[in-house]
Parts: structure tokens; C-alpha cells; sequence
């Protein structure tokens, strides 16, 4: 049902751009204010966010320890899975970060007789995730040649080993491949597998439509109903230094590419897609694994109610002193 | 119970979802999945809120008039201090990652046991009413109402998780379930809606110092007949110093050691051990629990049992303290301790009177395992060890879940077994370690009437320990947490009989070899020592098996 209302969603916007754009000619809208709105929203929203993260103290100390701990000198300690050093926390990040380790050691598991458990190594979830953020940030980072002039090297190098298929295959990014073949995967596993299905939420659908409709609707401008890339690039240019006005040589994509990434941009705040920035302060993963030798301080520690040890030899004096245990007060 | 649970009708797993949606809350409250409400009489005596008398099954609650914004107001609360509670429920994907890593979802198949859906119940309601995209755009954001409907549901399903963290390993946000269900059980606290498994163990060790509620005089006659006990199996008179200022070194074990079986056995062990190093040393009365039933009920209940511990090393002048084999008990000590009631300044730097060794990962909370203690006294050749008493054993370890996630304390145990007994099999790799799978009754749910819950629960680690079974004829599960050594006897019973259950310390204190003892005829367990078993391993298997240290 989640499904169908984000499928709808995303009708109802190709739409509206649609209308806005042939039918009204709302050019400065889509092209200037809509983005200018996202770009504030996403800015303010993700600072909000994050501050809010960083305004909650960590109380506790509570890294999740994956590896052996620094004990013994003679006994190996594992300083990536249970770190004891800073640096050790800044690998285990780094890793998390850049190549997903956690899902990496994702398995499956089976029941293949009444009550016989089987483990199986599943890497496809590691795969299809690191496929689609790859990408995608190659696919951002290929875009700067649109903001920055002259174009960094480090940006032409990189379009240039992304299109190194162009031989074969005309001006076709391995980029935009992969993360099409990601995002279909991504789709299809929370539409088939039962279990998935049944946790994805409406925006869980909704967030990879949006994202399925920039790569589509970047492809097919590449690939058939061109823009004008000069224009396009004068347009950003303008844009950035806050002297707008609506492109030319664009066409209706242009328009859908933009709206899409413009939504995007002004949800990203809003939604999950905060786990970019959270995985950072996770306190499970970025803490090092030495409480027993730090102490960590809670902020809003408070005094709580004991039972001292008087009350407690109040209670049991006389009992304790007929078996001869030691007592303060004779 | 257990045969109960087996006669009717064998357990069955379906890993179908319903057809309805779970954002519809729906508890059934089914005899054998649940535990029983906290009484009254415990409730008052910690002075929590809300005491009453209620059942689950009931229909009404009995929940005060203003209970939804009591809810909400501790929410807001626990979101302003929190930053885990805030942010784990802001950033999962529900990827689905965590989905078959819960033991509970594994042997029940309800989908609101996977990690993921049992925390979007409470993320449901944060959505709804702390959220701007939950607040406008309502189901459609994943948001729900808060009803009484939803308060049932937490109670059955936060109750359902043994806070384990074991999804928190795959998470790749490391988002921890632990966290979330400790959230959601104080809040459930704020209208007294708990368990009596969990607050009349933290209100006997309230008052008693240990949560079976022994007082000091029975504590006494229990050690007494464990010196007897020990006399007629060894021919030695150990000595058992309780309460006693001025000793070196304080030592705190969980209760059930010195009360339930097979603890008991482990309890000899540490006795044993002790007296063959001449370690100076003490037990107490007063801080006679390392288990704090308190953690699973709230970080408040759990600071003020925890609180025993420092403030009886302090009035007993020891200069550190050495803590026993329990699983919870550590994770307590490693990573809230020192936050809670320290800094431990009154103590010393925690150095092995034996060896030496200054235990430099302790320096601040100055509390040492036992398991590390015991390893470095091994590694320096301090204890005369003899393994062939140990023959009848097959040996396993099973990773208690807050050792291993919590401390990461996996090495020591498995050097020490494999000095103490001669024939070592680890289970699966996905089954031990970080990836350990839980007893299925801790954090409170190991209490008889929530046996079908707890057998589904421990249905992987049961699976593992059939797998050993079959491979290499284990018939010995050892264990360094007390509700381990109390819930997979019937667990095991259950899914792979003809398995036991032991602490290390028991194995330690059948390989010891004391000086002056007797010729020992029997184990711990009185039962005759079979120096006929064969220690070479049967065929076929290879890693994991016994390997001796070279000085032994």
C-alpha cells in the first residue's frame, strides 16, 4: 500500500512540473526559487538536525565491542573492533563509512529442517549499498565541473575514467549504469522479499523513486533529449552569485531532473537520509573501548537513594553477630 | 514447565509476515510469552511509581488518568539526554540488516521481534508527536497515535528483547536495540507497568545485597557448607573470609553462585582458587550481588544497587576489587560503573598480588575479571593444573552476550579452558564471539512463566551447541554469566539433551591441583572421575580442538 502511495506521489510531481513548466510556463519558479528554497531548507534543516544530535549528551559509555579488548599484554587486542586508541575508532568509522563493514559480515538465516538452522554469507545488500552510494557520489562529485571554473583536474580525471566504456558504448557513465542497476535492486528487494516488504515504510519507497527519477532523468538527457550544457553551466554560475535567471537551451527534463534533485535536497533533512550525517556521532561506533580506564562523566548525573550500609547492619545486626560475622556497631 | 511446553505440541517457526500491517498494534497475550507484573510490596519498597495490581490479559491497566502525558513528557526527557535514544531513532533505513540477528525473531518468527519493528514502535510515536515530516504527514511518515493499544504492545515487546545488542553489531549505523528497549522499559517504569521478575530481584538486592534475598546469617551457613563440601572432595580446609576490613582484595560474584546449581560448582572453583594462591581477600553480606537487576529496569534503579559495590570496598579498606563470572554484572561494571558511582579514588591501581601483573585496563574503576586474573596467574605458571580431570567433558564456551558485546572480554575464558580441560570445540563462528546468540532469557525474562518465549529465544544458542553436539560429542556448555549457568540447563533440555552446563571456574577448580589435597575421587559435582575417556578428539575434527599450552 506504502508502495502505491509513493508511486502516485511521484506521478503527481513529474505532473506538476509538467503543468508548471508546458502548460503555465513557470520558469523562474523551477528554476530559481524552488531551488533556492531547497538549498536554504536543506541547510538550515541539516544544521537543526544535527545540532539537536549534539545538544543530547552520551550519558553512557557504549560502544558495541566487536573485538577482542586491550587486557593482558599477551593476549592480542583487536584495536578496529574494540578500539583503545583514538586512532583505532577513526578506522573503524573510516571503514564503517567508506565501505559499509558492518553489512559486510550480513548473513542469512534459514530453517531447512523443522529445527535445523543454516547460516549463509550474504553480500548482495553490501553490494547493491556500496554500489549506489559509490556512485552516487561519483555522479555529485562529476557534477562540480558545473559549479567550480576552470573545472578542477581531479573533476576531469574522474569523468574521464567514468566514461573510459566510450568506445564501446557512446557517452555512457559506468556511473550512471551502476547506480541504475543499485537502485533497481534496492527497489526490488523491499517489493519482494516478504520481511523487507513488510518494514519499508511509504518514504522508504518514496525516497528511492526520487532518487531513481534524477538518475533516469539525467540519463535520458545524456542520452536523447540534450541540453545545452554551456547554458546549463551559466545558469548555476548565475545562480551562485545570486544574479538568477531561468536557462536556456534546456528542455522539459531539464526541468524534472531539477525539480527531482531540489526535492530531494529539501527532504534530505526531513527524512532518514540523515543517517549520512548520524553515523558520525553514533555512540556505539565511535567510542573506544577503555571505560574500565577512562571515566566518562554523565553531565546530568544526580544523586539517587541508597541503602547504606547502617541501614542495612540495622536490620540484620543481631543475626549477623550470632553467626560471628563482623559488625560496626557492637 | 518445559515438558509442558514440549508435550502439547512441538514449537514451530514461520517466518511469514501477517497480512496486516504492523503499524495496527495487536497484542495477544498468550500464556507462556510473557512474565508476570511487577507486586506492589517490591514496588514500594524502591519507591517506584505507580504500584498496582494488574494482569496483562486484563483490559484495563489500571493506568493513572494522565498516563499519555507522562509518557510523552519522559519521552522529551529522554530525548534532551539521550543522544542514542534521539539519534537511533532519527537514522535507521530499515535496510533490514538486523532482521534475522534477533533470537527472539529467529525462534518465533513475529516480525515485531525484529530488531528494526521493535524499535519503530516507539519510532512510530516519536514520529507522531516529535517530528515536523510525522507531525504533518502522519501514517504516511510512519507515524502513530499513542493508545493504550500501543503501551500493551511496548509492554509485550520490550519485554521480548533481552538486550542483547547483537542486531547493534550488523546495524551499520550501529544502532542498538539495547538502547531502545532500555528507553522504552523506563518509560513503561514512569506508569509502573513492569516485570517481578526484574523488580523483586533489584528490591531483594536492594535490601539484602543480593537479589535472591539471602540475608547475612544464611550467606554465612551457605559458605560454611561449601567449606564442608570442599573438605570432603579435596581433603582441604579452605578458609572463607567474609566481611572482613582490611583484606587486599574485595570479591563479588553473582548471587546465584553461591545459591543455585550448577552455579555451586563454580563457587567451589572460585574457593578453591582462591585459598591455593593465599589470595587476601574478602566476601561481603552487604554487596553480595555483581548481577544489578536494577539495569534492566533503569539507569536510576541500576546506580543505586550498583552503588554497593564502591561504597562496601570503601568501608572495608580493600584496594581493589575482583568481580566473578556473570554476564550483565560486567557489562555494568566495564561501561556504567565508573560513570555511575566512581571515581574510585579511595582504591589502588589493580596490581595480582601473585603475579605481579598491574591489570592496566582497570586503572579507573580498580575492578578486575576474574577471568583475567585467573589467565595471568596461568600464563605465569602459578597454578599446578592437572586437565585429565576434566576427561568427562566435552567442552563448548558459549560468549555470554554483555561479556563479549559489552567488554570484549573473548580471549581470556578460552585460554583458560583450554588449560583446564583437554578436549575444546567452539560452536560456528556466527554463533560465538561478537556474534554470539543469547540464552534468550536475559534482561530480566528468565522466569519460568515466559518459557515458550525464552525456549524460542534460545533456540540459535541451542541450535550451535547441537551442531558441536553431533560433531564432536560436546557435552559441556560452559558460560561466565550466572543467568546463562540458570536458563540453558532447561533451554538445552529442551532443544539438545544430554548437554550440561558449567561455569570455567568449576573446570578450573576440577584441574587445580591443591597442595597437601587427597587423591580426588570425584569432581565438583561429586560424580567419579573417568580418567578412561580417551582425550584424543573422534574423527573428522580439526580447528578448535584441545590444543594444550606448552606450560602447562
Amino acid at each position: 500500500m506504502g508502495l502505491w502511495y509513493s508511486i502516485s506521489g511521484i506521478f503527481l510531481l513529474i505532473f506538476f512540473v509538467v503543468i508548471g513548466i508546458e502548460g503555465i510556463g513557470l520558469y523562474s519558479l523551477f528554476a530559481i526559487f524552488i531551488p533556492y528554497m531547497a538549498v536554504l531548507l536543506f541547510v538550515i534543516g541539516f544544521i537543526y538536525r544535527v545540532l539537536k544530535w549534539a545538544s543530547s549528551p552520551v550519558p553512557f559509555y557504549i560502544p558495541t565491542v566487536c573485538g577482542q579488548q586491550k587486557s593482558l599484554p599477551w593476549i592480542k587486542a583487536d584495536n578496529i573492533d574494540s578500539p583503545s586508541t583514538t586512532g583505532g575508532v577513526v578506522k573503524r568509522l573510516a571503514l564503517e563509512i567508506l565501505l559499509f563493514r558492518s553489512l559486510l559480515k550480513n548473513e542469512k538465516v534459514e530453517i531447512d529442517a523443522p529445527h535445523r538452522l543454516l547460516f549463509r554469507t550474504s553480500v548482495l545488500l553490501w553490494l547493491g549499498a556500496m554500489a549506489f552510494h559509490w556512485s552516487f557520489l561519483i555522479i555529485i562529485l562529476r557534477h562540480l565541473r558545473f559549479f567550480l571554473e576552470p573545472v578542477p583536474s581531479v573533476v576531469v580525471i574522474l569523468q574521464r575514467v567514468d566514461s573510459i566504456f566510450q568506445n564501446l558504448l557512446p557517452i555512457l557513465y559506468i556511473s550512471d549504469l551502476v547506480i541504475v542497476i543499485a537502485l533497481a535492486y534496492l527497489f526490488l528487494r523491499r517489493v519482494i522479499y516478504p520481511q523487507v516488504k513488510y518494514i519499508s515504510l511509504p518514504s522508504d519507497y518514496f525516497v528511492l523513486l526520487t532518487i531513481a527519477g534524477i538518475a533516469l532523468s539525467g540519463v535520458l538527457m545524456r542520452l536523447i533529449f540534450k541540453v545545452d550544457l554551456v547554458q546549463v553551466k551559466e545558469w548555476v554560475m548565475a545562480m551562485l552569485s545570486f544574479r538568477p535567471m531561468p536557462p536556456k537551451g534546456v528542455n522539459l527534463l531539464f526541468y524534472i531532473h531539477l525539480f527531482f534533485v531540489s526535492l530531494l535536497i529539501a527532504y534530505f533533512p526531513l527524512s532518514k537520509l540523515m543517517h549520512m550525517p548520524g553515523i558520525f556521532l553514533s555512540p556505539t561506533k565511535n567510542l573506544k573501548n577503555m571505560s574500565r580506564n577512562d571515566r566518562h562523566i554523565n553531565p546530568w548525573d544526580h544523586p539517587v537513594k541508597v541503602h547504606t550500609y547502617e541501614e542495612y547492619e540495622e536490620e540484620f545486626r543481631e543475626p549477623m553477630k550470632e553467626v560471628g560475622l563482623p559488625v560496626e556497631k557492637g | 514447565m518445559v515438558e509442558e511446553v514440549s508435550k502439547e505440541k512441538p514449537l514451530t517457526i514461520d517466518y511469514t509476515p501477517p497480512l496486516k500491517s504492523w503499524m495496527e498494534p495487536a497484542v495477544e497475550f498468550r500464556k507462556g510469552t510473557y512474565g508476570y507484573p511487577a507486586a506492589p510490596k517490591h514496588e514500594k519498597y524502591l519507591d517506584l511509581p505507580n504500584p498496582g495490581v494488574w494482569q496483562p490479559t486484563d483490559k484495563d491497566w489500571k493506568l493513572p488518568e494522565n498516563w499519555k502525558e507522562i509518557i510523552l513528557r519522559g519521552m522529551k526527557d529522554r530525548l534532551g539526554r539521550y543522544r542514542s535514544f534521539r539519534l537511533f531513532l532519527d537514522i535507521c533505513v530499515r535496510c533490514g540488516a538486523c532482521a534475522d540477528k534477533c533470537h527472539f525473531f529467529i525462534g518465533s518468527g513475529d516480525p515485531k521481534n525484529m530488531p528494526v519493528l521493535r524499535t519503530e514502535l516507539l519510532r512510530s510515536i516519536y514520529r507522531r508527536y516529535f517530528t515536523f515530516s510525522g507531525k504533518v504527514f502522519g501514517k504516511l511518515a510512519g507515524a502513530r497515535e499513542l493508545t493504550e493499544d500501543v503501551l500493551k504492545e511496548w509492554f509485550y515487546y520490550f519485554f521480548q528483547c533481552t538486550e542483547c545488542r547483537r542486531c547493534s553489531v550488523f546495524c551499520p549505523y550501529g544502532i542498538d536495540t539495547c538502547e531502545m528497549t532500555m528507553m522504552a522499559r523506563e518509560l513503561l517504569n514512569l506508569l509502573g507497568l513492569n516485570i517481578n521478575w526484574i523488580v523483586e530481584p533489584a528490591s531483594n538486592s536492594y535490601r539484602t545485597g543480593n537479589h535472591l534475598g539471602i540475608p547475612p546469617h544464611a550467606f554465612k551457613s551457605t559458605v560454611d557448607f561449601a567449606i564442608d563440601e570442599i573438605k570432603e572432595i579435596t581433603g582441604i580446609q579452605v578458609e572463607v573470609p567474609i566481611n572482613r576490613k582490611g583484606a587486599e582484595i574485595l570479591f563479588i560474584a553473582p548471587s546465584a553462585d553461591y545459591f543455585a546449581s550448577p552455579h555451586w560448582y563454580t563457587f567451589l572453583g572460585y574457593l578453591l582458587l582462591f585459598h591455593e594462591i593465599g589470595l587476601d581477600y574478602t566476601w561481603s553480606t552487604y554487596a553480595s550481588e555483581g548481577g544489578n537487576f536494577g539495569f534492566f529496569h533503569s539507569a536510576d534503579l541500576a546506580k543505586r544497587l550498583n552503588a554497593k559495590i564502591y561504597s562496601e570496598a570503601k568501608r572495608l579498606g580493600v584496594k581493589w576489587i575482583l568481580g566473578g563470572e556473570c554476564g550483565h554484572m560486567w557489562r555494568v561494571i566495564h561501561q556504567y560503573m565508573g560513570t555511575f558511582n566512581g571515581p574510585a579514588d579511595f582504591l589502588e591501581k589493580p596490581v595480582s598480588p601473585i603475579t605481579g601483573t598491574h591489570f592496566e585496563n582497570a586503572n579507573s574503576t580498580k575492578m578486575v575479571h576474574l577471568c583475567e586474573f585467573t589467565a595471568d596467574l596461568i600464563k605465569n605458571n602459578k597454578l599446578k593444573l592437572d586437565p585429565s580431570r576434566n576427561n568427562k567433558w566435552k567442552v563448548t564456551y558459549h560468549d555470554s552476550c554483555n561479556i563479549s558485546r559489552g567488554v570484549g572480554l573473548l580471549e581470556e575464558p578460552r585460554y583458560i579452558l583450554r588449560n583446564v580441560c583437554n578436549e575444546f570445540y567452539e560452536m560456528p563462528e556466527n554463533t560465538i564471539r561478537e556474534r554470539t546468540f543469547c540464552c534468550g532469557s536475559g534482561a530480566g525474562l528468565g522466569s519460568d512463566e515466559n518459557m515458550e518465549m525464552r525456549l524460542r529465544g534460545g533456540f540459535p544458542r541451542a541450535n550451535a551447541v547441537k551442531y558441536v553436539k553431533e560433531q564432536y560429542g560436546v557435552n559441556l556448555l560452559t558460560c561466565i554469566c550466572a543467568i546463562d549457568r540458570a536458563t540453558l540447563p532447561p533451554l538445552l533440555e529442551y532443544w539438545v539433551p544430554g548437554v550440561e552446563v558449567a561455569g570455567v571456574h568449576e573446570l578450573v577448580g576440577n584441574a587445580l591441583v591443591l597442595k597437601g589435597e587427597k587423591e580426588r575421587t570425584t569432581n565438583l559435582r561429586g560424580e567419579p572421575l573417568n580418567s578412561f575417556i580417551s582425550p584424543s578428539p573422534p574423527a573428522g575434527s580439526g580447528e578448535g580442538e584441545g590444543e594444550r599450552q606448552d606450560h602447562v
